[in-house]
C-alpha cells in the first residue's frame, strides 16, 4: 500500500520539529529517512504510527487520512518498530511477538489458530522459530530487535515504519537485518544513520536538515559529496561499491567539511550546529 | 535447528496452562484460608463446624442459637471475606499501576490516593464526630471523598501539557501525597486522647476490625467491575509495558488508555482504603510474585494477581488477630513484616539474573 505524508508539520512544546514534510513510500518502496541527529526523522515517523498527532498536514495511507480510522485500523496497516527496546517485565518471545495481533483483538478475546499461525509465520521469517518460550529480557540485543521486528510483521501490516532498526547491533546482525528487509518487499519507511546502509537498502532516499526534505530520490542522486558537505558537514568520496555496485561513501574521518566552493555553507553549517 | 524449533515452541500453552494451575491451586488456598481465618481466633472452632453453620445460613435455615453463629458469621465470616476483597483489590490496582507507570515499584498508593483518604477519616477521628455528622459523613465516606478529592488534584496537574506522561503521574501523585500527609501528621498530633490516637494509627496503618456485611457489598462490587475494566484492556497493558510508541504503534490510544487506567485505579483505591485504610506492600508486593508464577501477561497476571493478594490478605489478617493474645496488631505491621523481606528476596534474584 502507498503512504503519503502530505505537508506535515509538527510542533513540540511550541517548536516546529518538521516543517512542511512531503514525501511519498509507493507500493512495494524502500523509502529512506537520513539526516544528522535532531533532523526530525524519529518525529515524522512518530505521526506515521500514530504516536505524535501532526499540527498540520496528513498522512495517507492509499489516499485515505488514517486520522479517519480507529488506531486500531491503522495499526492493522501500518507497524512500527520505534527505538524504544522494551522492558523488563517478564515476557517470553512468544508473548513478545503476540502483541502484534493486539490490533486484530476485542477486548477478553483470546488467541486464536489466526493468531498462533501468525506468531509462527513471524518469528519463522527473522530466523527465531522455536525461541518461542525464551524469556524476552534474557535475550541478545540482535535477537531482541529481531522479536521486536517479528512483532511488527505478525501484525500482517502493509507498510513498515522502523526507526533506526539498524542502532546498537554488531555489523553482521545489522547486515542480516538489511537483508531480511530487502527480502520482503514491503512498504517501508525507515530512518537509518548509517548511510552506506540506506544506499544499499533504499529505493529511495530522503534528506532532512532541521525538519525539512531538502533532497529525495535514488541513493545514486541524493548522497553526493556536496550534500553530505552541507547537511552532515563532513568531507566524503562517493565510489562505487566493488561488491555490490551500490554508492559507496568513503568519509574522511580526519577532517570536518571545508569551506564549500559554492559559498562556504559546509563550514558555517558545521560551526552553528556545534561541531567545530 | 529443528530440534531447536521442536522442543521449546509450546511457550504459550505451557504458560496458560501453568496460569490455569496456578489460579486453581489459589482458588482452593482461599477457600483454605478463609476457612481457618473463620476457625481461628480468641475462640477455636472446628473447621467442621464452621461448615455446618455456615451451610445452614446458606441453605436459608434459621441461624442456630448461641455464640457459634454469632462468631462464625458475624464476626468472623464477613472480617475474611472483607480481608479477601480488599487484597483482591490491592494486587489488582499493583498489577494496573505498575503497567500504567511502567515502574515495577509502583504500588497502590504512589499517586496520592490514600493520602487523601487517610486525611479524611483522621480529620474525622480527631476533629470529632461532629465534623464528619455535621458533612453527613462517617469515616469511610470521609475518606473516599478525601480520596475522591485528592484524585481530582492529581488529575488535575497530570493532564496538563498533554499529559498523563508515567513521570508527572508520579510526580503529581507523590507531590500531593506527600502535601495531604503533612496535613494528616499535624492533625494526628491534635488528637486529644489515647483512644483517638489508637483510632488513628490503625487507620494509617490499615485495619479489617469491625468488618459487617453490610460493608461488604461496595468494595466487592468495585473489585468486580475494576477486573472486568481492566481484564478488557489487558492486551493494550501488556503493549503499555513495551513503551508509549510500540503501544502507540499496536493501536493503542495511550494518553486515554493511562486516563482510564488513572480513574479505575484511583476509584478503586478509594474504596478499598475507606473499609480498610492503606494497607502497604499488598499492592507492591503481589504482582511481582504472580508475573513469577505466570509471567508478564496481563489476561492472566490481573485475575492471578486478584486470587493472590485475597490468599495473602486473608492469611495476613488472621495472623494479625491471633499472633497476639492480648491486642490485635495492626495487618499493615504484619504485611511489612512479611512483605519487604519477600520483596528483597525477589529484588536480589533479579539483579543476579542481569
Amino acid at each position: 500500500m502507498r503512504i503519503s505524508i502530505d505537508d506535515v508539520t509538527v510542533t513540540l512544546a511550541g517548536r516546529d520539529i518538521v516543517s512542511g514534510v512531503t514525501l511519498v513510500a509507493a507500493e512495494g518502496e524502500i523509502a529512506g529517512l537520513v539526516g544528522p541527529n535532531g533532523s526530525g526523522k524519529s518525529t515524522l515517523l512518530r505521526t506515521v504510527y500514530r504516536h505524535l498527532r501532526p499540527r498540520t498536514g496528513r498522512v495517507l495511507l492509499a489516499g485515505r487520512d488514517i486520522r479517519s480510522m480507529s488506531t486500531a485500523e491503522t495499526a492493522r496497516h501500518i507497524a512500527a518498530l520505534p527505538q524504544e527496546r522494551g522492558g523488563d517485565f517478564e515476557f517470553t518471545v512468544c508473548e513478545v511477538v503476540a502483541m502484534g495481533r493486539s490490533p486484530y483483538k476485542r477486548a477478553f478475546a483470546g488467541d486464536d489458530a489466526a493468531d498462533h499461525e501468525a506468531v509462527a509465520d513471524a518469528l519463522d521469517q527473522v530466523g527465531l522459530a522455536g525461541y518461542e518460550g525464551r524469556g524476552f529480557a534474557a535475550l541478545s540485543g540482535g535477537e531482541r530487535q529481531r522479536v521486536l521486528l517479528a512483532r511488527a510483521f505478525a501484525q500482517r501490516p502493509d507498510v513498515l515504519v522502523l526507526d533506526e532498526p539498524t542502532n546498537h547491533l554488531d555489523v553482521q546482525h545489522q547486515v542480516e537485518l538489511l537483508a531480511l528487509l530487502r527480502a520482503q518487499r514491503r512498504t517501508t519507511v525507515i530512518s537509518l544513520h548509517d548511510l552506506n546502509a540506506a544506499a544499499s537498502l533504499c529505493d529511495r532516499l530522503h534528506v532532512l536538515h532541521e525538519g525539512a526534505v531538502v533532497a529525495s530520490g535514488t541513493p545514486r542522486e541524493v548522497l553526493t559529496p556536496e550534500l553530505l558537505a552541507k547537511v552532515f558537514g563532513v568531507r566524503a568520496a562517493v565510489v562505487e561499491h566493488p561488491l555490490t555496485g551500490d554508492p559507496l561513501i568513503a568519509f574522511d574521518h580526519r577532517e570536518p567539511a571545508g569551506p564549500h566552493p559554492s559559498g562556504g555553507a559546509g563550514r558555517a553549517f558545521v560551526s552553528r550546529s556545534g561541531h567545530p | 535447528m529443528s530440534a531447536l524449533s521442536a522442543a521449546p515452541a509450546a511457550g504459550r500453552p505451557v504458560r496458560a496452562a501453568r496460569a490455569g494451575l496456578v489460579a486453581a491451586a489459589l482458588a482452593a488456598a482461599l477457600v483454605a484460608a478463609l476457612t481457618l481465618a473463620v476457625s481461628l481466633g480468641a475462640v477455636d472452632i472446628p473447621v467442621g463446624e464452621v461448615w455446618t453453620v455456615v451451610g445452614r445460613r446458606i441453605a436459608g435455615e434459621a441461624p442456630e442459637p448461641g455464640t457459634r453463629d454469632l462468631i462464625v458469621w458475624q464476626l468472623r465470616a464477613p472480617r475474611a471475606l472483607l480481608a479477601a476483597v480488599v487484597g483482591a483489590g490491592l494486587g489488582l490496582v499493583g498489577t494496573a499501576v505498575q503497567a500504567m507507570v511502567r515502574n515495577p515499584l509502583a504500588d497502590p498508593y504512589l499517586l496520592g490516593i490514600s493520602s487523601g483518604a487517610s486525611l479524611g477519616a483522621v480529620a474525622v477521628i480527631v476533629l470529632g464526630a461532629g465534623v464528619g455528622s455535621g458533612l453527613g459523613l462517617g469515616v469511610s465516606a470521609a475518606a473516599f471523598a478525601g480520596a475522591l478529592a485528592s484524585f481530582a488534584l492529581v488529575w488535575a496537574l497530570a493532564r496538563r501539557g498533554g499529559g498523563f506522561s508515567p513521570l508527572r503521574l508520579v510526580l503529581a501523585g507523590v507531590g500531593i501525597g506527600q502535601f495531604l500527609s503533612g496535613f494528616t501528621s499535624f492533625l494526628v498530633l491534635q488528637a486529644g486522647d489515647e483512644q483517638q490516637t489508637r483510632g488513628v494509627l490503625f487507620w494509617l496503618m490499615g485495619s479489617l476490625g469491625g468488618a459487617t456485611w453490610s460493608q461488604l457489598a461496595v468494595p466487592a462490587a468495585a473489585v468486580c467491575l475494576a477486573l472486568l475494566a481492566l481484564q478488557a484492556r489487558a492486551r493494550s497493558l501488556n503493549s503499555l509495558l513495551m513503551g508509549d510508541e510500540t503501544a502507540a504503534g499496536l493501536g493503542v490510544d495511550v494518553t486515554r488508555l493511562r486516563r482510564e487506567l488513572f480513574a479505575v485505579t484511583s476509584l478503586l483505591t478509594g474504596v478499598l482504603v475507606a473499609v480498610s485504610g492503606a494497607i502497604g506492600f499488598v499492592g507492591l508486593l503481589v504482582p511481582h510474585v504472580c508475573r513469577l508464577l505466570v509471567g508478564g501477561d496481563h489476561r492472566r497476571l490481573l485475575p492471578v494477581s486478584a486470587l493472590a493478594g485475597a490468599v495473602l490478605l486473608v492469611v495476613v489478617d488472621t495472623l494479625a488477630r491471633t499472633a497476639l493474645d492480648t491486642q490485635e496488631v495492626p495487618i499493615g505491621v504484619v504485611t511489612a513484616l512479611i512483605g519487604a523481606p519477600v520483596l528483597l528476596f525477589l529484588l536480589d534474584r533479579r539483579l543476579e539474573r542481569g
